[in-house]
């Protein structure tokens, strides 16, 4: 799934007694507006005891990377639902924007904890720098004369399905 | 016997083909190595059109090709030490984009072409195993 970041700014529907409500904004990601609407709405509720019908959406609008052609290290911490319990957990994940980082965040927990997308609130997406990353398999990459071969190349079916060879997996 | 098992390495510098996707069959450089399965790529963009982004590992083949350019390098500097080592005039040399050229080539034949290039065909096989031939005899 591809991920876009949203900012949604919303509020309880003023009344006579309560003519301008607290404000809320909040930074989501979701695959598009509609989804994201849904999730604001899904925080307002736990969070702020707000449900849709109550407020009103003043704006929603996507927000892009400053620097999407940029290699950055994501910092992320997030609180997930796994199967028997909540728990919080900061992942780092090299990425060139948010969005991207927060797909393989999702793609990582799936795999890793088998956590559904729905059950993980990201508390903060944070470009660190690279003095600051903690996670080794990030630090492995902070190399200026980083270099590695491909070993092992299982490439792309191409042809047909039965070959009488088998493929070649060494390239150089 | 110092033979190296790998010669082809992803870094900094190193010039790909794109084997995958839209931009199939273009060159780019390695800029920037993301993680253990994407690397930021740019063509230069002003020269071979793919423009700077993230590619898997799994749509680019390496070449022997390395320039020498910094980490993450602008553009400018990109274009300077692609043209300063002349890379598309070395890719077009190799035997790699010299096939990938005749391959084109022979699927953009035309009628009266596809002919011509049977007769061709003919005159050097003929020419093979009358050598061919001779050589044989004088080992008899």
């Amino acid at each position: 799934m591809t991920y876009q970041e949203f900012v949604i700014v919303g509020r309880r529907k003023p009344t006579d007694s309560n003519p301008s409500p607290q404000i809320y904004r909040m930074r989501l990601f979701a695959p598009n507006k509609i989804v994201a609407k849904s999730r604001f709405w899904h925080y307002m509720k736990t969070l702020r005891k707000l449900k849709s019908t109550q407020g009103e959406i003043l704006s929603l609008h996507q927000v892009y990377d400053q620097s999407p052609e940029k290699v950055k290290n994501f910092a992320i911490s997030l609180r997930y639902r796994s199967r028997s319990g909540e728990h919080n957990m900061l992942k780092e994940y090299r990425a060139t924007t948010r969005c991207a980082a927060v797909e393989k965040l999702m793609n990582d927990m799936a795999g890793r904890h088998r956590v559904d997308p729905s059950r993980i609130q990201i508390l903060n997406v944070a470009s660190v720098d690279a003095s600051e990353a903690r996670r080794v398999t990030t630090k492995q990459f902070l190399d200026s004369k980083i270099q590695f071969p491909l070993p092992h190349r299982v490439l792309r079916r191409s042809g047909s399905r039965f070959k009488a060879q088998r493929a070649t997996t060494h390239f150089s | 016997m110092s033979q190296r098992v790998f010669r082809r390495f992803v870094e900094v510098g190193r010039v790909c083909l794109i084997n995958y996707g839209p931009l199939e069959g273009k060159i780019c450089v390695i800029v920037d190595v993301i993680d253990e399965n994407e690397a930021l790529v740019d063509g230069p963009s002003s020269i071979t059109g793919v423009s700077r982004q993230s590619i898997p590992f799994s749509r680019i083949s390496l070449t022997d090709i390395t320039i020498n350019i910094p980490r993450s390098c602008r553009h400018k500097t990109l274009v300077k030490a692609f043209n300063q080592e002349n890379v598309l005039e070395r890719w077009a040399k190799t035997k790699w984009a010299r096939k990938i050229a005749s391959k084109e080539t022979r699927a953009n034949l035309n009628d009266f072409q596809r002919f011509q290039v049977m007769i061709a065909k003919k005159k050097r096989n003929r020419a093979v195993r009358a050598e061919q031939a001779k050589l044989l005899k004088a080992n008899a």
